[in-house]
């Protein structure tokens, strides 16, 4: 019998490695695995490569991994917030490597190494300080920049309902990342509201396949949900 | 003269959405524009975080974290609407599926060359977020600003000197002073704030400026 839940977070995370690299859903808060990242800081793992949109705000989940100084490198689009303090002084004091990557080749990166594929030539970013220096071409007229998948051993995703094959559906804007960094990671852990048996979900509607994902874990969210 | 006021020009950009177009606001000034669409007609509003019918902020006590805007702030659905992952949405933009979106900028080259992610300074934390993928992705792009900064240089300029965003992307600038159209003949005035002229928006952009067969008054 396949059966990929765990009983604990901490189960969950135990065997993430120094220097492993991460992928960590959610877009703000929104999708943000606030469990599997707390069990992280506790789990103590270092030097750890980070990917997600953004670099953390406030004070909880990703802020709290790289305030723990966890983190040596992070890849995403958006780092500088209102209330990214902890990345930003980081950065300001040279402890962490950022990559910046515009969101939708960030997206396809991920995409592209969930789908095996060994490069991508993307429009976005040509003539801009973020192509510098990368391979480009003309296809049909239009130009295009070479950019390369991103992997990951570990993903860490937020959705609201699986089953112990690993089938995930997500809530509203919280899908964000997770479906694509399913794909990408070698190990991806989802942190769901539910356990539901074998069967409930609907087929028409799994949004992420089990075979995808390696791991379930039910837990509640910190991050309140209405209704 | 009749400088417009931001909601003056997001008013202004609303005119110009037709029915049926799918629509990404940017952050900042353009979500005005999403309090001036007609409510007579279907528009749908993108987030590229992942939603498309966007609706207005929720009544208070009604916030859902789960369900926010590019911007992070809590919105709605509109009956109809639907939720999608990152790929897709980027997809949208990248595939040439948006009619429209409205970005603001720093800059904006009169060959429709758009700055408006970083302003190259010393020290500055870069971001870009969708910025790169919007620029370049939608089928037009609008963009919202006031035509001139603070100590009063034109924003629309010959040549970027701000990091661009993207090249040759922006197809209209609608400003507090003029409404400009880019193409392959240069800059177009195509409407104008009343009591300025032609020759005074050249003055102020030094720039040279065509006037339309017809530019009208905004």
């Amino acid at each position: 019998m396949i059966d990929k839940t765990l009983p604990t977070v901490e189960a969950a995370v135990a065997d993430i490695h120094d220097g492993a690299s991460v992928m960590i859903g959610g877009f703000g808060t929104a999708g943000m695995p606030d469990q599997l990242i707390d069990a992280l800081i506790v789990q103590g793992a270092r030097d750890l490569t980070i990917i997600n949109n953004n670099a953390g705000s406030g004070e909880a989940g990703l802020a709290a991994l790289l305030k723990a100084k966890r983190v040596r490198k992070i890849i995403c689009s958006f780092p500088r917030q209102t209330d990214s303090h902890h990345f930003d002084a980081l950065y300001r004091a040279g402890e962490i490597e950022l990559e910046l990557v515009p969101q939708g080749n960030l997206a396809a990166r991920i995409q592209a190494a969930g789908a095996g594929l060994g490069a991508i030539f993307t429009p976005t970013g040509y003539g801009t300080l973020l192509a510098e220096g990368k391979e480009t071409r003309e296809i049909n007229g239009r130009h295009y920049v070479l950019e390369y998948p991103i992997h990951a051993s570990f993903a860490l995703i937020k959705a609201q309902q699986g089953d112990r094959w690993g089938n995930l559906v997500y809530r509203k804007t919280a899908r964000n990342f997770g479906p694509i960094m399913a794909m990408a990671a070698a190990c991806t852990i989802a942190q769901v509201a539910k356990v539901v048996p074998l069967g409930t979900l609907d087929p028409e509607g799994v949004v992420t396949p089990g075979i995808f994902v390696q791991r379930v874990v039910t837990t509640a969210s910190a991050i309140a949900v209405a209704a | 003269m009749n400088k417009l006021s931001r909601e003056q020009m997001a008013a202004r950009v609303a005119r110009d959405i037709p029915e049926g177009a799918y629509v990404n606001l940017g952050i900042g000034l353009p979500t005005l524009v999403a309090n001036f669409l007609p409510v007579d007609k279907e528009i749908i509003l993108q987030s590229e975080n992942g939603l498309l019918g966007m609706g207005p902020a929720p009544a208070k006590g009604e916030e859902d974290p789960e369900l926010i805007n590019a911007g992070k702030q809590p919105v709605t659905l509109l009956t109809g609407g639907a939720f999608f992952h990152h790929a897709d949405s980027f997809a949208m933009m990248r595939g040439g599926h948006l009619d429209i979106c409205v970005l603001g900028a720093f800059q904006v080259s009169v060959t429709g060359d758009l700055a408006n992610w970083h302003t190259g300074a010393a020290g500055a934390i870069p971001a870009v977020g969708g910025a790169m993928d919007l620029a370049i992705g939608a089928k037009q792009v609008f963009v919202m600003m006031e035509l001139l900064t603070k100590s009063g240089e034109s924003k629309l300029v010959g040549r970027c000197s701000y990091p661009v965003t993207g090249l040759a992307c922006v197809s209209r600038v609608y400003t507090d002073l003029a409404v400009f159209e880019l193409g392959s003949r240069g800059v177009s005035v195509i409407e104008i704030a009343e009591g300025l002229s032609l020759d005074d928006l050249r003055s102020l952009t030094d720039l040279p400026l065509r006037g339309a067969e017809t530019t009208a008054t905004i």
